[in-house]
């Protein structure tokens, strides 16, 4: 052979292409994982650690005949709470609801808010609890002499179950979540069944004409319209012009009806509703693109109508899709805030919602507002905050999730 | 089980069998064979379908024998499948297309104005070129079909007749629960013939159903056609000229004309296309000297 063959010598370059392709690949999965490592390091640190205490009085002098506080019986409780206030406060709680109504445990919580009055001096991260104690128990002696070291599990089971406070040491997200629970409740009921129904008609039904791809192109845009021009338009229609329907007034819900407003969940569900329709339409359309044709002819060919076809093939075979789909962006309008904030959520409310038309607040927005406080022990409870958040979004996954493989029974 | 199910399997298939008639050459009169009426099934006249401006088959008159075979052959791109997909209405489902003329199905135009196309596939089946069975059971893959047109007998005897009929029964008879694509290629298309024909239908259509099988498959294919012929009018399109001259009873050839629309030029007895063909171009193709 003389002939120079013209493909000669290139394979190795191409290799050497192909790993350099592969190297920046992986690089960009490993970037994503510290982000995500982070993120997680942050939220953790913060939401455990060691706390300086200050108490006002010690338990261990309150103690009665050698027994500790918490052994005593509701009764010397009692005194022991009348005896350590000053009259005019023991008036005013005994007024509110009398001592000998009042359960053990109430009193024992009223000694301790009242009469011990723990006060956080200093918190600690949880690096720094792990790595540097001689330094904080240095920190403590020097500048805190008063102050009992004691850790933090800012995330416990009593932070779940507590209402809002303005205290850090009793604030709790049991508001924001039932707050979240219902919003997303409307939002689901409002959005799902008529995204889906628009993809369905949009995908199966529609001509293929000039107004129909107009639609397209603005559900499209609408997609990526920023959260808080959402904020602005339920405000102007939920909030303000269906105030008596968004309040309630209409079905007789608000005892004066000069102090209605919309600011409610059924507001807040609806204009997040807005916000993720068009994801979940555009999501479910290239869901119900993913059936194959030839399924629907199969079915056609069998003399089945248009909308058998849809029900009994194209909707088995979508719906998997379709929740997912559902699920991102439920997962989506779950961590919204700026919306909420322009309609209008209460950021300070300490009793749960009880219905749609009830004031509500949620997590996000709890965490935002406990993020914007000076005091630090409240970025202890945002972290811890923020964890139940992401609990929150994902148990509302796993249990679409669940949902979706169970109804979506492929041979 | 049905009385017009009758077992045929020994019926033996070649070419130098002569069909039971003799050749159609008049059309809109009726074929006689020895003296009796022979029925048809299906006609089109100056039937013409449009995909947008784009004429894809022009004024195509053909008759379709009650029970007999009737091969559509021709090279690709011919409108084989738009003929076919035209004779149930199937062609609808395309935004685009427009069709033209008339197709009677037992005395009726199924393209009149009151005719639910519904109803016309139900009467006439289809068996596409790629086994399409749905993502079920094999029972419910033949079960759908008849439970959406209400159908009032039994359905596990249904199902029981169908895929006998469709030659599966003994493959299947034991896993019925099973999905369809656990099938081989083969045992799918024999599904969807099943399931084609557990709507009663009179008309069978097939659209190169077994260009996607492998040849033991399509062999058990091309024998089940003709079992299923004595019940059926069916009617074929293919690309396998082989397979036209072993299954059918006749055979249309189809060709592109001068200006890119699909045309009929030939239509006899299958024996006589492909011995003595009338028009040289169909010899040029049935002998493999085209293109």
């Amino acid at each position: 052979m003389n002939e120079i063959n013209p493909f000669e010598g290139n394979t190795r370059r191409r290799r050497r292409q192909g790993i350099a392709w592969r190297f920046v690949f992986q690089a960009s999965t490993i970037v994503g994982i510290i982000v995500l490592t982070a993120l997680l390091y942050n939220v953790i640190n913060e939401s455990f650690g060691l706390a300086a205490l200050e108490l006002e009085i010690d338990p261990a002098s309150l103690a009665v005949d050698g027994v500790a506080l918490e052994e005593l019986s509701q009764e010397q409780l009692a005194q022991i709470f009348q005896a350590n206030v000053s009259a005019g406060l023991y008036r005013r709680y005994a007024t509110e609801k009398p001592f000998t109504e009042r359960t053990r445990e109430e009193v024992y919580d009223l000694v301790q808010e009242r009469v011990i009055r723990p006060q956080l001096v200093k918190t600690w991260t949880l690096f720094e609890t792990l790595f540097e104690r001689d330094a904080i128990e240095a920190e403590l002696a020097e500048k805190y002499p008063g102050a009992r070291l004691q850790f933090f599990s800012w995330l416990n089971p009593e932070f779940v179950q507590r209402p809002q406070s303005s205290d850090p040491l009793r604030a709790g997200v049991r508001t924001a979540i039932l707050g979240s629970l219902w919003v997303i409740a409307i939002t689901v009921i409002f959005a799902f069944p008529i995204a889906t129904g628009a993809a369905i008609y949009l995908e199966e039904y529609a001509p293929e004409t000039r107004l129909t791809r107009l639609i397209q192109t603005n559900i499209n845009s609408l997609a990526g319209v920023p959260s808080i021009i959402y904020g602005i338009l339920g405000l102007a229609i939920f909030v303000r012009f269906m105030q008596p329907i968004t309040s309630g007034a209409v079905f007789g819900l608000v005892d004066d009806p000069t102090t209605a407003n919309g600011r409610t969940i059924i507001a807040a569900g609806l204009t997040l509703g807005l916000l993720i329709m068009p994801i979940i339409i555009i999501n479910a359309q290239e869901a119900i693109k993913a059936v194959p044709n030839s399924l629907r002819n199969a079915s056609y060919g069998l003399g089945a109508t248009q909308w058998e076809t849809i029900w009994s093939h194209v909707l088995p075979n979508s719906i998997a899709g379709i929740l997912t789909g559902t699920i991102l962006a439920v997962s989506r309008a779950v961590g919204e805030t700026a919306p909420l904030v322009v309609i209008g959520a209460s950021t300070f409310i300490t009793f749960d919602p009880d219905g749609p038309f009830s004031k509500f607040t949620t997590l996000p927005i709890q965490i935002f507002q406990w993020t914007s406080r000076p005091q630090a022990e409240f970025r202890n409870i945002a972290a811890a905050a923020i964890i139940a958040l992401l609990l929150l979004l994902l148990a509302l996954n796993a249990a679409a999730v669940l949902l979706r493989n169970r109804y979506s029974h492929r041979y | 089980m049905d009385e017009r199910l009758v077992d045929s399997s020994d019926r033996v298939v070649s070419l130098t069998e002569t069909p039971d008639m003799v050749a159609h050459d008049q059309p809109g009169s009726r074929t006689e064979t020895n003296g009796a009426p022979q029925e048809r099934t299906l006609e089109t006249r100056d039937l013409r379908v449009y995909y947008g401006d784009f004429l894809a088959i022009r004024d195509v008159d053909l008759d379709f024998l009650s029970r007999k075979i009737t091969a559509i052959i021709g090279p690709s791109g011919c409108g084989k499948t738009t003929l076919l997909r035209s004779l149930n209405r199937m062609n609808e489902l395309v935004p685009i297309a427009r069709t033209e003329g008339h197709v009677m199905f037992q005395g009726q135009d199924i393209y009149a104005e009151h005719v639910d196309p519904v109803e016309v596939r139900r009467r006439i089946g289809m068996v596409f070129q790629k086994p399409n069975p749905f993502p079920k059971s094999i029972y419910e893959n033949i079960a759908w079909g008849a439970r959406i047109h209400g159908y009032k007998g039994e359905l596990d005897a249904l199902v029981e007749e169908s895929l006998k009929r469709a030659a599966l029964w003994e493959e299947v008879k034991d896993k019925l629960d099973q999905s369809g694509y656990s099938l081989s290629g083969g045992q799918q298309q024999r599904l969807c013939i099943a399931r084609a024909i557990a709507v009663r239908p009179e008309v069978i259509l097939m659209d190169e159903p077994c260009s996607a099988l492998d040849p033991v498959a399509t062999f058990r294919i091309e024998e089940l056609m003709r079992e299923l012929a004595s019940i059926y009018t069916i009617v074929i399109v293919t690309h396998n000229m082989q397979q036209a001259a072993r299954v059918s009873d006749f055979t249309a050839m189809m060709m592109l004309g001068e200006d890119k629309a699909g045309e009929m030029i030939e239509y006899d007895e299958t024996n006589t296309i492909f011995t003595r063909p009338a028009d040289p171009r169909t010899e040029d193709y049935v002998t493999g000297r085209f293109g």
